[in-house]
């Protein structure tokens, strides 16, 4: 059969830079099925579409849709495809149905087909009854449903969605591939490009890519049959589990590992035999159990293995044991902005030395939380205290406690990197010979030494990552704020990240994070699950499991109960309502 | 605190001195301004055409003609012939003014009669169809005092003016001490209202509202940088007045830099809190012109302010710019001493406090 897109010798370079951004790509997207294209950001997953669309020209090689080149004929790629770029060219100004209508006429819709078009698209979407609402406000999923409502006007061919799930939370993220999955039966061809690689495990064919070169296609079954057997769950009772991992991720033979709720996951060399207790450092009470292999894992075998489990940031970190055992108190914290509640009453508190994770689907209201813990935001009723102190009033000696990681990179980008480790440990009172060796600790630490000189917004982001954890650190905090610290970030980064945060937990930091990806949910010690302004769930993530466990369900996933709470939380509301 | 605000002041200049091309905005479009602007605002009327509808013909019209076309301020003399051609040579805005000469007039100038020609101004430009005006009756009154002259008639009464301050009238006397302190306020203004409205929209700003720096010292840390730039870009400005526009510089420079010094801050304090007003670096831009159009037009740069109704230059007394324009134009051209200055300065201090201490207010009260 036909392939819909057929990449031939494919190299694209981009003026001033040295590595070519795609290089000896050759794939072929087959006709009607789900592919994934799935790598870690700059991977050349972005440069591949376009060049798909026929926005980019090749610098050697060809791609052919359904048999036509993209270069020499141009329109007739155009006719075939529909493209929904990342940030998709949403009039946030216009309503819902201004927006489908703008689309309709750039692409030249027949005014007659236009009704019948629309009401198709709003009931697939699942937008019916938001059309008049302005696009900006709407929330990250529904924005995502209606860019792809947009793209599919004209029932193209060939679909290309670039992360079409960035920022949107599971229970949306879940929606949008049932959406998907209608257009693959009535025979369209989907080509979905992903940072998050537990997506490849859904899709029917995988184009991973790193670094602009692709390490393997195919379905992702495949990829994941080869790593049968090296995947193993250690779960100590006796253990903290964070230190297991540590220790775990310098045994010879271990790859890879990650905190799963109470228990750690292993990954394994080739050929090598699950480890007996005692040395992965575990006690005799430990019980270790296969498990089934991950996308992600091969992905990590394929690089070579993850980072070691030893942290020299912590290592540098003096412990902290000074101060009381509850760190962070949160009593009925509320946020209104004018009829709009955004928090309401929302209380937990937190321990010395626990990472505690906010979790909600966008737009619930776990920003507006996060951001009056941290004192950028002042609560309507109720208070925040880290460390005994109010932050939005407290002086600069409480603020000097806490560290504070944001979620997009908020460093200075027209800096560089030294003289972003230079501001901030002077905006953090570093000074003299403890600040000079604090840099150069940081310098070490995360191996910034070949880029001192280089602006901090042209890093590779990885090295965005390293730099902004440094900075959020130098000053050893007590408390660490962490909002969406790994999103888009490639997995041998967020590993490493992790690490760091491990062993900073260990000396005693306190950890507040913010994430939507699951696998960093896995991490906290608890979890507040925040639905429309409320606290719906809290617990360990072992317990929220637990919770949405049911027969069809044995074991369900964080994913699955994340998504089982909210509806249940829906449901409940129904039935208040009724 | 110190140490942290000295953190805050490099990375400030960092951030405005390490890209070229921002380096680049700080000197090439002022000196270009500071340029287009000496040679295009004035109000010399140079380089028009005169209309003459010369009807007699005879020897004294033709004299007064010679004496018109021979004024520097005219390029160009276009005889007609007819009522109809000059109004057609005024309508089509070929001449700005025109001469009508009648029938009599050599015959009256002759006679010793008083004799008579008629003016007609291009009305809708009405600034330089009166210089125009001016320099015609100038041409008249001279070619009559010859006339008076010959016949050995003595004159009577006659104007002699004397310019103080600025002898020979030159325009860009009147015009670069003005623009150098509006070009100081652009740049001084730009500066600090992009600031703090960039580190919002990129995020960087809840980092310093979550680091140990006080809404004081991002303040401060703010505020030094950009008062230096400011006074550095007057600096610049001042040497280029005095040196390629060969503006005297007759008062005391010490004097005119505390001014100055007075001066940029009050223009930090607004650009501050334009931009502490700001979310996003549109709204600062767009804060930005709704300040500084009405700061130039209510400067009393172009157009002096006691022309303004009595409400409006009420108003102007919050306008930094009208302050500097004053003293500006003091020192350079009228060794304007201190007490002189007093008036203008403090006025500049009260809005440079005001307006500091409302964006200090501000950075935090924007949080909600």
């Amino acid at each position: 059969m036909q392939p819909a897109v057929l990449v031939e010798d494919l190299e694209k370079r981009f003026p001033g830079s040295a590595a070519p951004a795609l290089a000896d790509l050759a794939a072929r997207i087959p006709a009607g099925r789900i592919t994934g294209l799935v790598g870690p950001d700059g991977a050349g997953k972005t440069t591949l579409m376009r060049l798909i669309a026929g926005l980019l020209h090749p610098s050697r090689g060809r791609i052919r849709v359904l048999g036509h080149d993209t270069v020499a004929e141009p329109d007739a790629v155009h006719a075939l495809i529909g493209y929904m770029p990342q940030r998709f060219g949403l009039y946030e100004e216009l309503s819902v149905l201004e927006n489908l209508r703008l689309y309709a006429e750039l692409r030249g819709l027949a005014r007659g087909a236009r009704k019948a078009t629309f009401e198709r698209l709003l009931a697939f979407t699942g937008l019916a009854s938001f059309t008049s609402r302005r696009a900006g406000a709407l929330s990250g999923g529904m924005k995502q449903k209606l860019g792809l409502a947009c793209a599919l006007l004209e029932t193209p061919n060939v679909l290309l969605l670039d992360e079409p799930s960035v920022g949107v939370d599971p229970l949306s993220r879940r929606e949008l591939w049932s959406m998907v999955e209608e257009l693959r039966s009535a025979g369209t061809t989907i080509l979905w490009s992903t940072a998050y690689l537990d997506e490849a495990e859904r899709c029917d064919e995988v184009l991973l890519l790193n670094e602009g070169r692709l390490l393997f296609a195919g379905p992702p079954g495949a990829l994941k049959d080869m790593m049968r057997g090296r995947t193993i769950m250690v779960r100590d009772p006796r253990a903290n589990r964070r230190a297991l991992l540590r220790r775990a991720l310098e045994v010879p033979g271990v790859i890879d590992g990650v905190v799963q709720g109470r228990a750690i996951r292993l990954v394994l060399g080739k050929g090598v035999p699950p480890p007996e207790p005692h040395l992965l450092g575990a006690s005799a009470a430990a019980e270790i159990r296969p498990d089934t292999p991950r996308f992600e894992d091969a992905f990590i075998d394929r690089l070579g293995g993850g980072p070691g489990g030893h942290s020299p940031l912590a290592a540098a970190m003096p412990a902290i044991t000074h101060g009381s055992e509850t760190v962070v108190t949160v009593e009925g914290l509320t946020k209104r902005f004018g009829t709009f509640t955004a928090a309401d009453g929302v209380s937990f508190s937190i321990r010395r030395g626990e990472i505690f994770g906010l979790l909600g689907p966008n737009g619930a209201g776990k920003s507006t939380l996060f951001r009056m813990m941290c004192g950028l935001l002042t609560p309507t009723a109720g208070r925040a205290r880290v460390a005994g102190l109010d932050l939005a009033t407290a002086g600069g000696r409480a603020r000097a406690r806490i560290g504070y990681m944001a979620q997009k990179f908020s460093l200075y980008g027209s800096l560089s990197v030294r003289q972003n480790l230079e501001f901030f440990s002077g905006a953090y009172n570093l000074r003299g010979r403890h600040r000079r060796r604090t840099i150069r600790a940081m310098i070490d630490i995360f191996h910034l030494a070949p880029h001192l000189d280089m602006e901090a917004g042209l890093l590779p982001l990885g090295f965005k990552q390293r730099l902004a954890l440094a900075c959020a650190v130098m000053h050893q905090p007590d408390v660490l704020f962490l909002d969406e610290p790994t999103s888009g970030v490639d997995p041998l980064t967020r590993r490493e990240f992790w690490t760091h945060i491990n062993g900073l937990v260990e000396k005693g930091v306190t950890v507040v994070v913010t994430t939507h990806f699951m696998d960093e949910a896995e991490y906290c010690d608890r979890l507040a699950l925040i639905y429309r302004g409320r606290l719906i769930a809290e617990g360990t993530p072992d317990a929220l499991k637990l919770a949405a466990r049911s027969e069809d369900r044995p074991d369900p996933t964080l994913e699955d109960a994340f998504i089982a709470l909210i509806r249940a939380e829906d449901a409940n509301g129904e039935r208040a309502v009724a | 605190m110190w140490h942290r605000i000295r953190a805050l002041v490099i990375k400030e200049f960092l951030a405005v001195l390490r890209d070229k091309r921002s380096r680049l905005v700080l000197v090439g479009p002022p000196l270009f301004q500071l340029l287009i602007f000496a040679l295009a605002a004035t109000l010399d009327v140079k380089n028009v055409a005169i209309a003459i509808l010369d009807k007699d013909g005879g020897p004294a019209a033709i004299e007064l003609a010679l004496r018109v076309a021979g004024a520097p301020a005219f390029s160009h003399i276009e005889m007609v012939h007819s009522e109809a051609e000059l109004g057609e040579a005024i309508d089509r805005q070929d001449a700005i003014a025109a001469i009508h000469i009648d029938r009599q007039f050599s015959r009256d100038v002759l006679a010793g009669r008083p004799a008579t020609v008629q003016v007609i101004l291009d009305g809708r430009r009405s600034n330089a169809a009166q210089i125009v005006l001016g320099y015609i009756q100038t041409i008249l009154s001279d070619y009559s005092d010859d006339l008076a002259a010959r016949r050995g008639i003595p004159r009577p009464a006659v104007t002699i003016a004397r310019n103080w301050f600025n002898p020979n009238l030159i325009y860009s006397w009147f015009t670069v001490p003005g623009l150098v302190a509006i070009l100081t306020m652009l740049i001084g203004f730009m500066v600090t209202a992009l600031s703090v409205a960039r580190e919002r929209e990129l995020g960087t700003f809840d980092q310093l509202l979550v680091s140990p720096l006080s809404p004081f010292e991002i303040l401060v840390g703010k505020m030094v940088p950009a008062t230096v730039i400011g006074i550095a870009e007057g600096s610049f400005m001042l040497v280029m007045a005095i040196t390629v526009f060969a503006i005297p510089l007759t008062g005391d420079v010490l004097l005119l830099y505390f001014a100055l010094f007075v001066f940029v801050l009050s223009v930090v304090g607004l650009g501050l809190f334009v931009s502490s007003l700001a979310m996003t670096q549109q709204q600062a831009i767009l804060g930005g012109f709704v300040v500084l159009s009405p700061a130039v037009l209510l400067s009393g740069f172009a157009t002096p302010v006691e022309n303004m109704p009595s409400w409006l230059q009420t108003l102007t007394m919050a306008n930094p710019l009208r302050h500097m324009i004053v003293i500006s134009r003091g020192v350079f051209l009228k060794d304007m001493p201190f007490e002189a200055m007093l008036p203008s300065l403090w006025p500049m201090a009260v809005i440079g406090a005001v307006t500091l201490l409302a964006a200090g207010l501000l950075f935090r009260a924007r949080l909600e």
